[in-house]
């Protein structure tokens, strides 16, 4: 599927922004693709890897965040494996849906009745040991409620 | 062989099948795993999509603990695998996420406790001379499909595994079971399961496309040593079925399972029940039987 793509005077707010919180440099992009081709969902998506840095790199703005891989994607992290100039698109997909999700605007499709089809197999799968109810406890719990409240503190503090 | 052992939440939950024939194979093979005391999460999919400082302070604290008892570690939940291996990775390679942790740790951690999977232990510690003379119920004849989907092998500089696009640690690893490896280029694909719940039709399809890969190539079974991996194959199959109107009837094998058998240990003991599509194509060629 080909999407049109209109050319800002700048660089978007969106681009600096991706490339904050992915840590990564989108500017070495220089389409040779080969995410895309590895992608195991590009067929199934309105824009393939590629092309969204295309469309960072381009100006795009908040209708990037409506753009259906960032849902999609598996996070099979094939595109950065193969990338040339080590982009962490995985990172870009991460940081895509995050701000997606802080101006609320995301538009998650998810499948709630698959999910309860799934679960219609729990019988089954307790019956052959497959699954436990419970996980085993005896960790630290006091341990992991800190690491949780100190980085909840750091977070956005650069720490 | 003494290691630390990290068991991770999938080996008491929907990879007790994986957990169980590891402990057996490792118990047939005189390899000691201490299992880690008070072992907690990795810190794997919600933590790492949402924060990378509470991912890695998460999979850090089990660093620790281990760190104490002297050992590797040792994982066999490719996930957890991949986990520890990024924090060692981001740890080793940046000064603010090591402060990070140091500061919700309130202990400091330096990156450089070893993480293992336990097939590179069976492969490298252990070694094909070894193994070979445990063997007494050689699999012949019996067509493999070695798949590793995405943990074990990305990102390649983060996790260290093998050739990131044609790893040959699990082929090595079924020649010792007397097993034949197919040739085919599905190793390193994508199961789709991180949508497993989500939006399941992707991950039905992907793994259906994965199956029918094996199936062309040749393969018997698809083995593998992830459990997300076993449960998108397995698992799943029915739906697939369904879906696209065809019968597989793929049996997906931890690669411990296999190689269980080829010691010749039970198949209950190795956890061969709980799979959802039936091994016994397998087992009749191990001669072995659910009982």
């Amino acid at each position: 599927m080909t999407t049109r793509i209109k050319k800002q005077k700048a660089t978007g707010d969106l681009f600096k922004a991706v490339q904050e919180k992915a840590d990564v440099n989108l500017s070495v992009c220089y389409q040779c693709k080969k995410c895309s081709i590895g992608c195991p969902v590009a067929d199934q998506t309105e824009s393939p890897p590629s092309e969204i840095i295309r469309r960072l790199q381009l100006g795009a703005g908040d209708e990037l965040l409506q753009t259906d891989l960032i849902w999609t994607c598996l996070g099979c992290e094939t595109c950065y494996a193969r990338c040339p100039n080590q982009i962490n698109f995985p990172a870009v997909i991460d940081a895509l849906k995050s701000i997606a999700l802080e101006k609320g605007v995301a538009r998650p499709e998810g499948d709630a009745p698959l999910f309860n089809q799934l679960f219609l197999k729990f019988p089954t799968m307790l019956k052959k040991g497959k699954i436990a109810i419970l996980p085993p406890s005896g960790g630290d719990k006091g341990k992991v409620k800190r690491i949780f409240k100190k980085t909840a503190q750091n977070r956005g503090t650069g720490k | 062989m003494k290691y630390a052992y990290y068991p991770g939440c999938s080996a008491h939950s929907t990879a007790r099948d994986m957990h169980e024939s590891c402990l057996a194979v490792a118990k047939a093979l005189d390899i000691e795993l201490n299992e880690i005391k008070g072992w907690t999460c990795c810190g794997a999919s919600a933590a790492h999509q949402t924060d990378r400082n509470l991912a890695v302070s998460l999979a850090s604290a089990n660093f620790l603990l281990a760190k104490e008892m002297g050992m590797d570690m040792v994982v066999n939940c490719a996930a957890c695998y991949n986990r520890s291996k990024v924090a060692n990775y981001e740890i080793k390679n940046s000064e603010e996420v090591k402060q990070s942790v140091a500061d919700s740790l309130g202990e400091i951690y330096d990156g450089s406790v070893p993480v293992r999977h336990f097939v590179e232990i069976l492969l490298k510690d252990v070694g094909p001379a070894r193994l070979r003379k445990k063997i007494i119920n050689p699999l012949k004849d019996l067509k493999v499909a070695a798949y590793y989907g995405c943990y074990l092998v990305r990102p390649p500089e983060a996790t260290n595994f093998d050739d990131p696009e044609n790893p040959t640690i699990l082929e090595s690893l079924i020649d010792v079971t007397g097993g034949t490896s197919v040739e085919w280029s599905g190793k390193v694909d994508c199961c789709g399961g991180m949508q497993n719940l989500t939006r399941t039709e992707i991950t039905v399809r992907r793994s259906a496309a994965v199956i029918e890969m094996a199936k062309a190539a040749g393969a018997e079974c698809i083995v593998v040593a992830c459990p997300m991996c076993q449960i998108s194959l397995d698992v799943r199959q029915a739906d697939m079925e369904k879906l696209l109107g065809k019968k597989y009837d793929m049996p997906i094998i931890y690669l411990t399972q296999l190689l269980g058998l080829a010691l010749g240990l039970s198949p209950k003991e190795l956890g061969l029940n709980k799979l959802m599509v039936s091994p016994a194509a397998i087992l009749k060629k191990a001669k072995a039987a659910i009982s």
